[in-house]
């Protein structure tokens, strides 16, 4: 049984036709990376599933009921900046992810109390405890990530939407968040979709690999044509496409090795 | 070394600061003094000797009539106004500017209207407002929140629709209404930046309220200085224009420091 269901989706924006006829069948608890070169629609396919945008044509449903229009709490969201808040402490900024579906997006007196309680346990577990007290501004790239990832999980979404987490932090920093992005799966079991530029990150994270690109081009009018669903890897045994494995019957699939 | 690289020290950036006052004073001295060596009975430039004595008598000595000290009533008088004017315009500019940035219904039906408001030139509607409130505080108050609310709703509105979108996406994703993001997402960030447009602002609104004080009024620093000056009283319109600067500086002054000690984040993001 597929959680997110996407079915012959188009986009354009006027004449520039950026998706067309994408299909696409996640369940529960895969780790969906997408990849793609720059403006082949990876984040407006993003953007459709986080229900920031409406597709021109097609639908997308998720457990089978069709997405309301906008934003809410079944789908939390990582962007590559912006994502938390700069005038909240970064205690506050986990707490929000509890206060802001109040009527007037905070908490008070003993609630809030026992809200920041659980928000340093949070901290101290993403090992962010001792910065509790301090802005966003003074934090580092990677640590704002790992707080707007904890903060977005916080909310405990079905669904995580990741739009290139991970693409102003240098190697290093990269490599832990990415023990810390799979350390906080394999606890929550969510489902994620992550847009990467990176295809090494693609795959070590990913399940599933799959790949947007035009099929169509015409050299005389490059925006006429949208990109679409070209590959779909299964990543899970360190990258063995569905392909190979079909064009192989018979013979033993390649050894798994992990390229992490 | 070129110009642009030449940082003062900390002596050089004293005396560079203290420079164009220094030389203000001293053109003032010079100009004064060679006046009253020809007529020393001269009323337009007087020498610092007589601003500092009768600067003196203003602010100890009661008025023969009331008992009362002018120059104090004087002074509460236009700040309450003032006050009281900024104060409504901020809080309008505030609620209408998050509106405007924040739902685009509101925005389409006000960004035009508000344009077009804020081409009204306001001292062309100081008759209008005589005529309609009466000569009384509520106009002149009323004369300084149009001065300036367009300027505060525009420039708030403008604040509010920086907000990187995907902040506004964020807390849809953690639940947040309409209001809950307009209170504890815009109105945080906008607050600081409401602090400043005021402090922009407060050039303008005194111009309105000393202009208001010296067509119709009974008391006030702008009254005092256009009542005085139909007898040559330079001493005392320098005296109050003096004060009046001193006042405006210190409001600025509290005004960032405010900002900086309310909204400490602002200052790190910059």
């Amino acid at each position: 049984m597929s959680l997110v269901e996407v079915t012959d989706i188009f986009q354009s924006y006027g004449a520039r036709s950026i998706l067309e006829r994408v299909n696409l069948s996640v369940g529960e608890g895969e780790f969906v990376s997408i990849v793609g070169a720059s403006g082949c629609g990876k984040s407006t396919f993003l953007r459709l599933l986080l229900d920031q945008e409406r597709p021109t044509r097609g639908q997308i449903t998720v457990d089978g009921a069709p997405l309301k229009g906008e934003p809410d709490r079944t789908r939390g969201i990582v962007f590559q900046r912006y994502s938390v808040f700069p005038h909240l402490t970064v205690q506050d900024n986990i707490v929000a992810a509890e206060g802001l579906s109040q009527p007037l997006g905070g908490l008070f007196g003993s609630v809030k109390r026992a809200a920041r309680a659980r928000a340093d346990a949070v901290l101290e577990r993403i090992g962010l405890a001792h910065v509790a007290g301090q802005y966003p501004a003074a934090l580092s790239g990677g640590m704002q990530q790992r707080l707007a990832i904890a903060q977005a999980l916080a909310a405990k979404p079905r669904i995580l939407l990741l739009d290139e987490p991970f693409g102003a932090l240098d190697p290093g920093t990269r490599e832990q968040m990415h023990r810390f992005l799979q350390d906080l799966r394999g606890e929550t079991k969510m489902t994620v979709f992550m847009v990467t530029h990176d295809l090494p990150e693609a795959f070590k994270l990913g399940d599933r690999v799959i790949v947007f690109d035009k099929t169509r081009w015409d050299p005389h009018d490059p925006a006429a044509f949208g990109a679409t669903i070209t590959y779909d890897f299964d990543a899970r045994n360190g990258g063995i496409p569905y392909q190979l494995k079909e064009d192989q019957d018979g013979f033993p699939d390649p050894a798994p090795q992990s390229v992490a | 070394m070129r110009l642009i690289n030449r940082h003062p020290g900390p002596a050089g950036r004293a005396a560079l600061v203290a420079l164009p006052f220094v030389l203000v004073g001293l053109a003032y001295a010079a100009a004064s003094a060679a006046r009253l060596a020809e007529n020393p009975q001269d009323r337009i430039l007087p020498s610092f000797a007589t601003l500092g004595s009768t600067a003196w008598r203003l602010l100890t000595e009661e008025d023969r009539r009331s008992g009362e000290i002018l120059f104090w009533g004087d002074t509460v008088s236009s700040l309450s106004l003032l006050g009281a004017g900024v104060g409504i315009a901020a809080l309008i500019g505030l609620c209408l500017g998050l509106a405007i940035g924040l739902v685009p219904v509101v925005r389409t039906g006000l960004q035009g209207f508000v344009a077009v408001l804020s081409m009204i030139p306001p001292l062309a509607m100081l008759p209008i407002l005589f005529i309609t409130l009466g000569v009384g505080d509520t106009a002149k108050i009323a004369l300084i929140a149009i001065g300036i609310t367009p300027f505060l709703i525009r420039d708030l509105s403008a604040r509010t629709l920086e907000l990187p979108q995907e902040q506004l996406v964020k807390a849809q994703t953690l639940g947040a209404s309409t209001l809950a993001i307009a209170v504890s997402v815009a109105l945080p960030q906008i607050m600081p930046r409401l602090i400043s447009a005021v402090r922009l602002s407060l050039g303008p609104a005194w111009l309105f309220l000393i202009a208001a004080e010296a067509v119709a009024s009974e008391a006030g620093l702008g009254y005092r200085i256009f009542l005085v000056r139909r007898f040559l009283a330079m001493d005392v319109i320098l005296t109050y224009v003096a004060w009046i600067t001193v006042l405006a500086f210190l409001i600025d002054w509290g005004l960032a420091r405010l900002s900086r000690w309310a909204y400490p984040w602002a200052e790190a993001r910059g």
